[in-house]
């Protein structure tokens, strides 16, 4: 799928933590208060807010999709390939189906997979890279050297030879395998960070204070990543979102599900762009581009929210080359 | 100050020095702002003083108050979020402030050079140090690879480091090696004022004395003034003529070394002073300066040292004081304001006839 | 060079990885694949045919697990890849060899261009902070990166093909014509490789934009730039040798990593586009069940992938005095 990975570094150098205030006082407190300040920047950011607008409109419509499309969507009544009209208004497919319907009913599916991958691939990702990070030594050499393997063998094509033994590959079966393949990038980003917080001033507080590594891990860490482990799960949505479409696209998903990934292909199939029934083909895409621009403006946003330096610069009557 | 003989320039010629016009540079008035999404914080607060040639002058403060920010904001080497939000930076009688890259680039390295605080941040670390050498040399003009090869080797002699490592990388050398030829590459034309950040921070106490030694005998034998900033007063007392004290973004004292260092009169100052241990001199109770430096974003009303101050009084948190001129001394603090009539803060250089 | 052993060290290792997912993918799927497929299979089915479908699904009995696996390391180290299935009777090899100067021709000049023009781009668009070209970039090329390789594909189609009908919309060249080394053949292979090297660009080169600039603008803090405007030295020396030449480096290895996702991409725009190369051969492979085609594919475009790494990190040591040094 296109290059969605986070636009930051090499993986493997940790994200830069927020830069102090010039001459400021007290080092903001991590924790309950970096919630807020996420909160704050989320509604600062310009391509955040459009984001995160998006992505609640498709939650919304994931979770009400009844009302908002009274057809159902795997009914082939209808007549075939109708253009848009009122009644159907994205038209219809060339085997009777209300495309709007679909469209609407899809965005389910699509949405489950999206979070299901984001929060399990996230997951996974933080526990082996903090892990690796913390327990340093062989755990590290190991974890990082699997992680590496992973990162390397190139992705797409590793889900087709999957999913080709898999054999129609439904939501669950498609969450999974996504999960298992796609975490090694998240994890090299949170092990990168990770390290670089182990020697900072305030964990070597609690280590002299004869707090335990676990506690360490889960109470001082965990909150200091708030930021980057939001955009790791935005990259691993992204992801799940635009490769599970292509999978179902190339007819390796449940050819049967209602999904945006599965209208391609049987638009496709039905060789919708030559036989001029054009709407078939752009809508689901165009639900796709949309979906993930969400997730990948909420990305770069959350980059530019770690990084300071990144964020757009007001035109200042200053020389070039700030 | 001794002014030297007629200043080198790579090439062997020599340029004579200018006539003596009293001073290299006048800070006017100078204020930094970083602009930030809730707003701006004034990270220099109308800093003002002078500096005549071959004079060397040092700012300290503890970290964050805006020293060094006032260092780029003098060599106009600001970058967004920050910038110049007053006052003029006039150097040879012209005012630096608001020109651009251009026009700057003549004077850049011929008459004013900079020293950083980490020579491994500093220098490029994917071109050789004779490299580097050579460009700050190209871009003036100098195109004979023969006088660029002499000069990078005399400037490299001049600090003590084997002009065969101008083919070296940086990594490749020494902590203390970096620095020096960070403080040769300064000397390429000759300058007449060096700024330089924190020159020694990153150095062992050892390397950190001879590496001042090494810049005072080259500018007895150069005669350029030095602007020295660090948070190490100790080190800074024995070299130079002025002593700024600088916190929170403001002037709070400067004037004499001498006599800032005998009997300073501001709080902030003897704080600092007794935070210093002395090698030499009866051995006493350290004691450090309880709290810490204001936010800047919301700075105090009053006296920015109020809250930290042994001698404050009531007035001193409400109204924030001016600089008084005392003893050819300026000070920021109340205690003083009733000793001479309050001095304007801005009437020329600082130092004391 | 100790690095440099470590680092093929590693690149075998994940070799051996791809190997060893292509060997046992197989053996742990529910049911028998092959069994199946076997009965699929129209007319009679050659003793070889056979034999490379038992060895994919170690249906040879006879030896156990381990042998089996042993042989088939052999197997692909001395290059016998089988026969395809779907192309039968053609070997998996001259399958697999005829594909290759298509996705090479391809990829190859589509990632060489996005590199150029992202990098290019993003250099530019960091150095020029403030400026219109900084302030649309990132949300512009953010959101193309959240394009589907295949939509843009059949986007193109549907405008350039179909509506304007300026262009072909499938396949590498006319099929009426016959493949020769001569002008206008060339130019039809130019003509038919234009949109799916458009498609393929316009998705790649959003995020080498932005991953070059973001470099670019933590570069451009750095002491040292700021040491080069001190020294007076003309713009775009800083933006090139000090700040550009610090900034891509690093990304030489990413960029080479992520032409596993240019791969990818490239897979669905062959499949939509017909165009015949690697990844149209897969999915072909995918669809008819060929598996023997199949893994020789997928371990090509890991091999292919792992090559790509490599140059990178000869490239950074040679460009990277730093890396020389360290070993």
């Amino acid at each position: 799928m296109a290059m969605l990975r986070p636009v930051t570094a090499a993986p493997d150098q940790p994200t830069a933590l927020p830069e102090q205030a010039p001459a400021g006082g007290q080092p903001a407190r991590r924790g309950r208060a970096g919630l807020r300040r996420l909160a704050h920047a989320v509604r600062s950011n310009r391509k955040a807010t459009v984001g995160a607008v998006l992505l609640a409109l498709f939650t919304l419509v994931a979770l009400f999709p009844g009302v908002i499309a009274h057809d159902d969507p795997n009914a082939t009544i209808y007549p075939r390939s109708l253009g848009p009209s009122a009644r159907h208004l994205f038209g219809t497919t060339a085997l009777g189906q209300d495309i709007f319907a679909q469209t609407v009913w899809g965005t389910r599916q699509v949405l489950i997979i999206a979070v299901g991958v984001g929060l399990l691939a996230t997951v996974i990702a933080m526990l082996i890279g903090v892990a690796a990070a913390f327990y340093g030594g062989a755990w590290d050499g190991s974890l990082s050297l699997i992680t590496d393997v992973l990162l390397v063998i190139p992705l797409f094509p590793l889900l087709i030879v999957i999913a080709t033994y898999v054999q129609n590959a439904g939501t669950m079966v498609l969450v999974v395998v996504l999960t298992l393949t796609g975490w090694s990038y998240t994890a090299r980003q949170l092990r990168a960070q990770a390290l670089s917080l182990r020697n900072r001033d305030f964990l070597m507080a609690a280590r002299v204070r004869g707090e335990r590594k676990m506690y360490i891990v889960v109470v001082e860490i965990i909150p200091t990543m708030t930021s980057l482990l939001v955009a790791c799960f935005l990259t691993n949505a992204l992801y799940a979102v635009l490769f599970a479409s292509g999978l179902q696209f190339i007819g390796l998903g449940d050819p049967n599900s209602v999904s945006w990934g599965t209208m391609l292909y049987w638009a496709e199939n039905n060789e919708a762009l030559q036989t001029g029934q054009y709407l078939w083909a752009v809508v689901p895409g165009a639900c796709i581009l949309t979906l993930g621009a969400a997730f990948a403006l909420l990305n770069y946003a959350f980059d530019e929210i770690g990084n300071p330096a990144l964020r757009p610069v007001r035109r200042i009557r200053a020389k070039r080359a700030g | 100050m001794p002014s030297g003989p007629a200043r080198a320039e790579p090439g062997g010629q020599t340029r004579p020095l200018p006539p003596d016009t009293g001073t290299v540079l006048e800070v006017s008035d100078l204020s930094v702002e970083y602009i930030t999404d809730t707003g701006s914080v004034v990270a220099v607060d109308h800093v003002s003083f002078g500096l005549g040639p071959g004079e060397f002058i040092g700012i300290v403060g503890e970290s964050g108050c805006g020293k060094s920010t006032l260092l780029f904001g003098i060599a106009q080497l600001l970058s967004p979020p920050a910038r110049i939000s007053g006052g003029t930076v006039c150097f040879r009688g012209r005012n630096m402030v608001g020109l651009t890259d251009e026009e700057l680039a003549a004077v850049r390295w011929k008459d004013l050079s900079v020293v950083m605080q980490s020579a491994m941040n500093a220098l490029n670390p994917v071109t050789t140090i004779g490299a580097q050498f050579r460009d700050a040399m190209r871009a003036h003009g100098v195109t004979s690879k023969e006088q660029i090869a002499g000069r990078s080797a005399e400037v490299l002699k001049m600090v003590g480091i084997d002009p065969v490592h101008l083919t070296s990388y940086p990594h490749q050398l020494s902590g203390g090696m970096r620095q020096r030829s960070m403080i040769a590459m300064a000397m390429l034309f000759t300058p007449e004022l060096v700024i330089m950040d924190e020159p020694t921070s990153a150095l062992d106490v050892v390397a950190q004395r001879s590496l001042m030694v090494q810049i005072k005998e080259l500018q007895a034998e150069f005669g350029f003034a030095v602007i020295f900033v660090t948070h190490d007063m100790s080190l800074v007392s024995h070299f130079s003529d002025q002593l700024m004290v600088m916190y929170a973004g403001r002037v709070e004292e400067l004037g004499a070394t001498r006599a800032v260092f005998d009997s300073p009169l501001h709080p902030y100052t003897a704080g600092l002073m007794e935070a210093f241990p002395s090698i030499r001199g009866p051995r006493r109770q350290l004691t450090g300066i309880p709290g810490s430096p204001p936010d800047l974003a919301r700075p105090p009303p009053g006296c920015r040292f109020a809250p930290r101050c042994p001698k404050v009084m009531t007035r001193c948190e409400t109204a924030s004081p001016d600089l008084y001129l005392v003893d050819g001394r300026q000070v920021r603090c109340f205690l003083h304001d009733g000793a001479h009539s309050p001095g304007s803060p801005n009437d020329g250089t600082g130092s004391p006839p | 060079m100790r690095f440099a052993l470590r680092r093929l060290g590693f690149f075998a290792l994940t070799l051996w990885a791809a190997l060893t997912l292509n060997f046992f993918l197989p053996r742990l799927m529910p049911g028998d694949p092959a069994v199946a497929m076997m009965s699929k299979f129209r007319g009679p089915v050659s003793p070889q045919a056979f034999k490379a479908l038992a060895v994919a699904f170690g249906l040879n009995n006879q030896q156990s697990l381990p042998s089996q696996y042993v042989t088939y390391l052999g197997d692909v180290a001395t290059g016998k890849f089988g026969t395809s299935l779907y192309f039968y009777p053609q070997s998996v090899g001259r399958v697999v060899l005829d594909a290759i100067p298509w996705t090479l021709g391809l990829v190859g000049i589509t990632t060489v261009l996005a590199f150029i023009l992202g990098t290019g781009i993003g250099i530019l668009a960091a150095w020029r902070r403030g400026g219109r070209l900084d302030s649309i970039a990132p949300p512009v090329f953010v959101i193309m990166s959240a394009i589907p390789y295949f939509w843009i594909g059949m986007m193109l189609i549907l405008v350039f093909a179909v509506q304007l009908k300026w262009l072909p919309p499938a396949f590498g060249f006319d099929i009426t014509l016959t493949p020769s080394l001569t002008l206008p053949f060339i130019g039809n292979v130019l003509e038919h490789a234009l949109l799916p090297a458009i498609a393929l660009l316009v998705t790649t080169i959003g995020t080498w934009i932005l991953t070059m600039r973001n470099t670019m603008v933590t570069t451009l803090a750095e002491d040292y730039v700021r040491m080069a405007r001190a020294k007076g030295l003309p713009g775009r020396r800083i933006m090139l040798d000090y700040a550009a030449r610090n900034a891509i480096l690093p990304n030489l290895t990413g960029f080479a990593m992520s032409l596993g996702f240019v791969v990818g991409g490239a897979i669905l725009v062959e499949y939509v586009f017909n165009y015949p190369g690697v990844g149209y051969m897969l999915l072909n492979a995918v669809t008819y069940e060929d598996y023997p085609l199949m893994q020789a594919l997928f371990l090509l475009i890991t091999v292919t992938v792992l090559l790509a790494i490599l140059l990178a990190d000869i490239a950074t040591a040679i460009f990277d005095p730093r890396t020389r040094t360290a070993g």
